[in-house]
């Protein structure tokens, strides 16, 4: 079904979900027709959804995502109006994933490039081992809070946590749980973590990881980030510099680099 | 002096000072910094050499020789001089140990206890020199039955109902094992990768990406997806004739690769795919990967990323229960097995685990052999082992043992002129094999390198072809899992029960 340019996929003909085959099967016949913008309607678990699609594409998701979502992912745009699961935008090369509620665990593993915005809470190891190359720079902002292990073995790009609460009503307060959960940034050895908080974060943080204040030229780079994060999901910029941010930087380049030793025996 | 300094030396340089011209060719040879010119004539710091020869071959006078050093230290059999030195080292210096190529002790081989038969009067032999001998394989996932069903528009017509998995024909049972660039240098890679492509056989990627001047080889090579995922895009996993999941690898099971920032130069940055001078470590496990059915998941995952055209297979290093785990990934859908024994080389591991982690790769190939037979799977997929395969009679009996592939790397190395001086992960190779330092890699001769490599493969498949007429089978195909023509000689019975080999005389 085509309607202003956008064409309509069921993931579930008469309420029976497609197998994540046959879903993805109807995404590349849709592809190879030359379409730019597909929905995919009352997708209901369905894993590896958009997996190494290239190029200029919107894809929008009614429904709830599988595991993996965008894995590979290498330029297209995945909007979702809902919550996603495990690993979202897995080795993701480059592209969008905007998701209009919560995220499920490791998000953005391994991500090169691309942006991930996630308007509501995520859970446990988001953004490990991101990292940069040239003109890559990967960048996950986080609406909510996030668990454990947030940015682990991270090499680089950008993770912005900004601990906001969306009730029901529409109205958006600070969020009472606090914003991340331990062991953050692991061994962390390149890149850099922002936080929205006034907690002590000294006591969360992993081996290689240190906080430092927020300097004005960190707040000018993730400013993009986070104007366009506001504009998606019609959060009033002013609110979010009520609170100071923190940031978690690594202690050096090269964090184990001491352990080993290489003396002939 | 610290007692760090009082490490004895292994090796001393000898200097005939009556043949030396004093042309200083081995002070810019040695890259060890073990040989200096002080105005006057030679001088060598023992304490530096590593015995990698290069200087004894490019002296033109023929006047250095490298020996042992069997002075200072009191025998003992027990306190080695290995073991006192690693602890002078670790006391003197702290840290973990680090260590390159495979396993160095003297544990005894198990496929030298091996025994291979022979036709004699019942059975007539096949001479390979006059007859036709098989030696190719398909690799990938098979059916293990083949279903028909009518066509719905032609009901006289019977069409397949089985769909095939994607298969691809090697000319060899021989697998050059998983080496990155950055573990080995330009110029040995790409030797590499021209003998395989011209021999028809497979050559591993390793874990850190595949320079867009490889894509030409792509049908011959296995990529690697690996916990750090260096160098995974959309082009690595289009220019691949398979794709392996990395759990494991034998030198350092439980271990994830560790490349130091230093080595990262824009080349290797350019394969990984990271900052120049930024350490690529590997996460020990791959974090979305902690049970069987995340790896089917990672492994149903790379076939929709790859639309089902190429296998995907999983490696894993032989450990204590390798053969479950070997059925789980079987079960969760990998067309090809990778199985590392404790053997196995590496560029960079610690000691501690290169030297006592892991188990012998034959004993792990009849395991999961034996174990993926019970279990009807044996013949759905390829098995491919590695974990020192020295050379074609390990080739021959691990094919007998159970395996489809044997993977070697380090015959590669040393056809090219590595003199196993273990010393990979300095980064200072003398031969330009394992460094990235420009003035290094130059000294291996690609068109050199990579015929030696085609001659020794050659050599090893003509050899099997000879084993396999002396036994009267005319296809590899038949030898594999054919353990009824392994006798064991060792002196372990209970090794020849669990590799399911009768003993020599039965």
């Amino acid at each position: 079904m085509i309607e202003n340019n956008i064409v309509k996929i069921n993931a579930a003909p008469n309420n029976r979900p497609l197998s994540y085959k046959k879903l993805n099967k109807q995404i590349h016949n849709m592809i190879n027709f030359k379409h730019k913008k597909i929905l995919l309607d009352d997708v209901c678990g369905q894993r590896f959804i958009a997996a190494s699609l290239q190029g200029n594409l919107e894809i929008e998701i009614n429904g709830l995502p599988g595991n993996d979502l965008g894995i590979f992912l290498d330029g297209p745009k995945i909007v979702i109006n809902g919550n996603c699961e495990d690993q979202a935008g897995n080795t993701m090369n480059d592209g969008e994933i905007i998701v209009h509620g919560e995220g499920g665990d490791v998000i953005g593993l391994s991500a090169r490039g691309g942006k991930i915005y996630i308007k509501k809470d995520v859970g446990y190891r988001v953004g490990i081992h991101i990292k940069e190359y040239e003109n890559k720079f990967p960048v996950i902002v986080i609406g909510g809070t996030t668990k454990d292990f947030l940015g682990e073995y991270m090499a680089g790009g950008l993770i912005i946590v900004l601990g906001l609460k969306f009730l029901p009503d529409g109205k958006i307060i600070e969020n009472p749980h606090t914003i991340c959960g331990d062991e953050l940034g692991t061994g962390i050895h390149r890149g850099k973590i922002i936080l929205r908080t006034e907690e002590d974060l000294e006591d969360k943080l992993g081996i290689g990881a240190k906080v430092d204040k927020m300097t004005s030229e960190t707040e000018k780079e993730i400013r993009p980030y986070i104007e366009e994060f506001c504009q998606t999901f019609e959060i009033p910029l002013e609110m979010l510099f009520e609170k100071p941010f923190k940031v978690i930087k690594p202690i050096s380049k090269r964090p184990f680099g001491g352990n080993y030793i290489g003396t002939i025996i | 002096m610290s007692i760090s300094h009082s490490i004895a030396p292994y090796y001393k340089v000898m200097i005939e000072r009556d043949s030396c011209k004093k042309c200083k060719r081995c002070t810019t040879h040695c890259s060890y910094g073990a040989l200096s010119y002080n105005g006057e004539r030679i001088i060598a710091d023992n304490s530096k050499c590593v015995a990698c020869q290069r200087c004894v071959i490019m002296c033109p006078a023929g006047a250095i020789h490298i020996i042992k050093n069997e002075s200072f230290l009191p025998p003992h059999g027990n306190y080695t001089r290995r073991i006192r030195n690693a602890i002078w080292a670790q006391s003197g210096n702290g840290g973990v140990l680090l260590s390159a190529a495979g396993n160095d002790r003297e544990i005894r081989s198990i496929f030298d206890d091996l025994l291979l038969d022979a036709c004699q009067v019942t059975n007539p032999s096949i001479d390979p020199l006059r007859e036709t001998i098989e030696t190719k394989i398909f690799f990938g996932r098979k059916p293990s039955k083949i279903d028909f069903k009518r066509d719905t528009m032609n009901p006289n017509k019977i069409c397949l109902k089985t769909e095939f998995m994607p298969n691809f024909e090697v000319d060899m049972p021989i697998m050059v094992g998983h080496m990155s660039l950055g573990s080995i240098s330009y110029n040995a890679a790409m030797a590499i990768y021209q003998a395989c492509k011209e021999l028809n056989i497979l050559a591993g990627s390793g874990e850190g990406g595949l320079h867009p001047d490889f894509y030409e080889f792509g049908s011959n090579i296995i990529t690697e997806v690996a916990s750090g995922r260096f160098g995974v895009d959309i082009n690595y996993l289009h220019n691949a004739a398979g794709i392996e999941i990395k759990i494991g690898q034998g030198a350092k099971p439980g271990h994830g690769g560790h490349l130091p920032g230093e080595k990262v130069n824009s080349l290797i940055s350019q394969t990984r795919m990271i900052p120049k001078g930024s350490d690529a470590l590997s996460p020990y496990p791959h974090h979305d990967v902690y049970s069987i059915e995340d790896l089917a998941q990672l492994i149903a995952a790379l076939k929709e990323a790859t639309r089902y055209k190429v296998p995907i297979g999983v490696k894993i290093a032989a450990v204590h229960n390798s053969a479950p785990i070997a059925v789980g990934i079987v079960r969760g859908g990998a067309d090809f097995l990778t199985l590392d024994g404790f053997r196995g080389g590496t560029g960079a591991a610690p000691r501690i685990i290169r030297d006592h982690a892991g188990i012998p790769i034959e004993l792990a190939i009849a395991a999961v052999d034996e174990r993926l037979r019970k279990e009807n799977l044996r013949d759905e997929i390829t098995l491919v082992a590695g974990g020192s395969i020295r050379y074609s009679a390990d080739l021959i009996k691990a094919i007998a043992l159970g395996a489809d592939v044997a993977m070697c790397s380090m015959p590669v190395l040393i056809a090219m002129g590595c003199r196993v001086c273990q010393q990979c992960f300095r980064g200072l190779c003398s031969w330009g094999i394992a460094t990235q330092q420009e003035y290094l890699v130059k000294r291996l001769d690609v068109d050199v390198a990579r015929n030696r490599i085609i001659n020794l493969f050659h050599s090893w498949n003509e050899e099997l072809k000879e084993v396999l007429g002396a036994m009267g089978i005319d296809s590899v195909e038949s030898l594999r899992s054919n353990r009824d023509r392994l006798r064991y000689i060792g002196p372990n019975p209970k090794i020849a029960e669990i590799l399911g080999v009768k003993h020599a005389g039965e």
